[in-house]
């Protein structure tokens, strides 16, 4: 135990004290992934940005289909063909991912940047013991590390996770732990070479509520362990709310709105997020309220929308917005959303020098 | 919005209902999916049904409508007894008709004779009726009248049927309908009932996205106008923002139309926002029966309240703010369940009365059942009743 925790603690400090000058983590600006299909061209990921600072944790909510879990692939250098990453940038540390040899980037997954996936069973091997992949992930970044060296450092990874009886459970195979426990080893292979960044694409979506409850405790312990950073991609506000500091909703493969986690659930200034959060039944409902549902159905990506991807379903929708896709505009601070109703807004307030309107929920329609 | 006709008369009842899957090569009865489950749904309501995956709530819907061949227990359905595995005191009805039938429209009860032939009679001087065999109805008229949702919309409709052909198979089997005219009218009708365009009859479901697969789902089902529907998680497969455009349609499907749901999810907070009453589910037995904001409020059972709190909620403060209870372990398997209490392995309560006896479904409150010994202490008033 003490050498996972003395290494979790130097690399906590070390990321303490990168945060504390302003250093970021990752920066991804104007990300486009595009995948050629025989149907033609679908931009999955049409112009993304954001920064995500050390030990923060940046949520990513959008239905299927948004493009978040491809952005996710872009940074990890996995997306399959006939996917490609078409224009912009991805910075990790100061250094270019998307310039990074093949060989680089094996070494770049796992030891800088790990990722934890929604089905654990389909992601272990089922051949191989547990302890087995665990050993592998470390000698094949580390093959100065003896094998008995190793195994101990699983042990106390699986310890780490939560597992009991690690010494039997190393011996076992995937398919003789049950989900909740096979997505702590999945966990337990992701940090096992102390990344600073582990992107969990939908972790506990196949879970029940009670062991999403316990997964989510445990990342969040790990994370105040390890300081580490998070991309938590998922379409459950519930679990965003929960662990996020910020974040980052997506619309048809585009950022509509991102901010602070307090930003989007108390003053969400994007019709979409609005409309996602209407929609859900309130928590402390104590009697029967109708739902509000967002109208229409997620854009066909294959032939999407001149102009804002949500105009058709949204309810206010103008003329300029069938036309234009909107700019991000900033509303507070780290607080961004891209809306022609927001920019009217924003143009109208510096004309009369007002402040801007960003906490007037009711807007009127221009058409 | 208009109000719900909610009636006092039962629709479903069911009593001590169980289902066992054997399992080859493993002695003892398998699989325990459904154990000794009692409850009732009244004539317009919705009950909920949660539980962790693998807590039997999808096996219990099924076997309501006897899509499973339940083991042991009775299922009466509109004062009909649709099922009966015996060992049960028959119950009393008015008139003959209301008694099980096999298909020959005999009496599957007799009544009960003593060793010189003469009937039984209980204190009221009626005969009494044992069952003669264990026996369920023919379903096939029932199947108008309950029908079921089912959770994948792609995986449940036929690939190689265009829409019409599905919905119209339904009132093909029940011969629903008049002439060609008349059916092609009824199918457009459901359509356009379900939010779909009336010209899409012609499509195959692949052409369709997931909600509106559902619609057609949903559209199948009320084909043949039941009277009670299993919603069998109808809108787990969906996505955020469609989920509730079909929660607010199966809402006003059941004010146009007056039908019963059971509906069957393991989100919480859609469950609580569309039922009635809720009944939770851990390991094939009910634990928790109650009114849905009651049970909300004021959960008795400790595995409802872990529920409860495990569920996040969309408010940051809030969320980071309440006490959350974290349930230590997963959940055991079906095919050897504990004994005693069979949450008590998990239960942070656990007594060793909990390892030994099974606790009994009891109404520790008005409307609101509950099995845990715990109660006991606090409700002593209700330790005597038991539910019938």
């Amino acid at each position: 135990m003490d050498n996972v925790q003395q290494h979790d603690k130097e690399l906590h400090d070390a990321a303490h004290e990168r945060d504390a000058q302003g250093e970021k983590l990752l920066e991804v600006k104007d990300l486009h992934v595009s995948f050629f299909t025989p149907a033609g061209e679908v931009k999955a990921v049409g112009g993304i940005s954001y920064e995500l600072g050390y030990g923060e944790v940046m949520g990513i909510v959008g239905e299927s289909g948004s493009g978040k879990s491809q952005e996710a692939y872009a940074i990890m250098g996995l997306l399959q063909s006939p996917g490609k990453v078409i224009g912009g940038s991805i910075t990790f540390e100061g250094e270019d991912v998307l310039a990074k040899t093949r060989e680089e980037m094996t070494d770049f997954r796992g030891t800088r940047a790990a990722m934890i996936f929604q089905n654990p069973m389909t992601s272990l091997n089922p051949v191989y013991t547990v302890g087995n992949q665990l050993i592998e992930a470390l000698r094949t970044h580390d093959k100065s590390i003896s094998k008995k060296e190793a195994a101990k450092r699983a042990m106390e990874m699986l310890e780490l996770v939560g597992i009991n009886n690690v010494a039997k459970r190393m011996k076992q195979y995937p398919h003789e732990f049950s989900g909740g426990m096979r997505q702590r080893v999945m966990i337990a292979m992701g940090l096992i070479c102390h990344p600073k960044l582990l992107i969990a694409d939908e972790p506990t979506t196949a879970l029940d509520v009670t062991i999403q409850a316990q997964i989510l405790e445990l990342m969040k312990d790990l994370q105040k362990k390890t300081h580490m950073g998070i991309i938590f991609i998922t379409h459950n506000l519930g679990v965003v709310a929960e662990i996020c500091d910020k974040v980052s909703v997506m619309y048809a493969g585009k950022i509509v709105e991102q901010g602070a986690v307090n930003d989007i659930f108390y003053k969400p200034s994007h019709p979409y997020t609005l409309g996602l959060l209407r929609s859900m039944p309130r928590v402390d409902a104590d009697e029967h309220e109708r739902l509000i549902p967002i109208e229409g159905t997620p854009v066909d990506m294959l032939n999407p929308p001149d102009g804002c991807p949500f105009a058709p379903r949204c309810e206010h929708c103008m003329k300029i917005c069938l036309q234009k896709m909107p700019p991000h505009v900033e509303i507070g601070e780290g607080h961004k959303s891209a809306c022609w109703l927001r920019v009217l807004e924003k143009k109208k307030g510096e004309a009369f020098g007002a402040e801007g309107g960003a906490e007037e929920r009711q807007s009127k329609k221009e058409d | 919005m208009s109000e719900k006709k909610l009636s006092g008369e039962n629709l479903l009842e069911v009593t001590n209902l169980k289902k066992y899957f054997p399992v080859k090569g493993v002695r003892g009865p398998g699989v325990q999916a459904v154990e000794n489950v009692s409850f009732f749904i009244r004539k317009g309501e919705t009950l909920g049904l949660v539980g962790e995956s693998g807590c039997g709530k999808t096996t219990l819907g099924r076997t309501i409508l006897q899509l499973y061949q339940p083991t042991a227990g009775r299922i009466i359905y509109d004062n009909e007894i649709i099922y009966d595995g015996g060992g049960l005191p028959v119950p009393k009805r008015d008139g003959e008709g209301k008694l099980l039938r096999d298909e020959n429209g005999k009496l599957i009860y007799q009544e009960k004779t003593d060793a010189s032939g003469a009937p039984v009679l209980d204190e009221n001087g009626q005969p009494e009726y044992v069952l003669s065999k264990k026996s369920s109805v023919n379903m096939l008229p029932y199947r108008r009248k309950m029908q079921i949702i089912f959770q994948d919309p792609s995986a449940s409709l036929d690939p190689r049927m265009t829409v019409g052909e599905i919905i119209g198979e339904a009132l093909d089997i029940h011969k629903l309908y008049e002439n060609k005219v008349d059916r092609a009218e009824q199918i457009k009708a459901l359509l356009d009932h379900v939010g779909l365009n009336t010209e899409h009859a012609n499509r195959y479901p692949h052409e369709f996205s997931g909600g509106q697969q559902q619609r057609v789902g949903i559209a199948r089902a009320l084909a043949v106008k039941p009277e009670f529907i299993v919603c069998d998680e109808p809108i787990s497969a969906l996505d955020v923002s469609i989920q509730s455009q079909i929660v607010n349609m199966l809402e006003d499907i059941q004010i146009r139309n007056n039908v019963t749901y059971l509906f069957i999810a393991h989100d919480l907070s859609v469950v609580r926002h569309i039922s009635d009453r809720i009944g939770v589910m851990y390991l094939g037995t009910m634990v928790e029966l109650g009114e849905s904001y009651e049970l909300n409020r004021n959960p008795l059972h400790p595995y409802t309240q872990t529920l409860l709190s495990a569920v996040p909620v969309p408010d940051p403060k809030l969320s980071k703010s309440r006490q959350r209870i974290v349930l230590e372990g997963d959940i055991p398997s079906p095919m050897n369940p504990p004994t005693g209490c069979r949450f008590h392995t998990r239960c942070p309560y656990a007594t060793d009365r909990c390892k030994e006896e099974v606790p009994a479904f009891r109404e520790y409150e008005p409307n609101h059942w509950a099995a845990c010994h715990l109660l006991e202490e606090s409700h002593p008033d209700a330790a005597g009743k038991t539910e019938d």
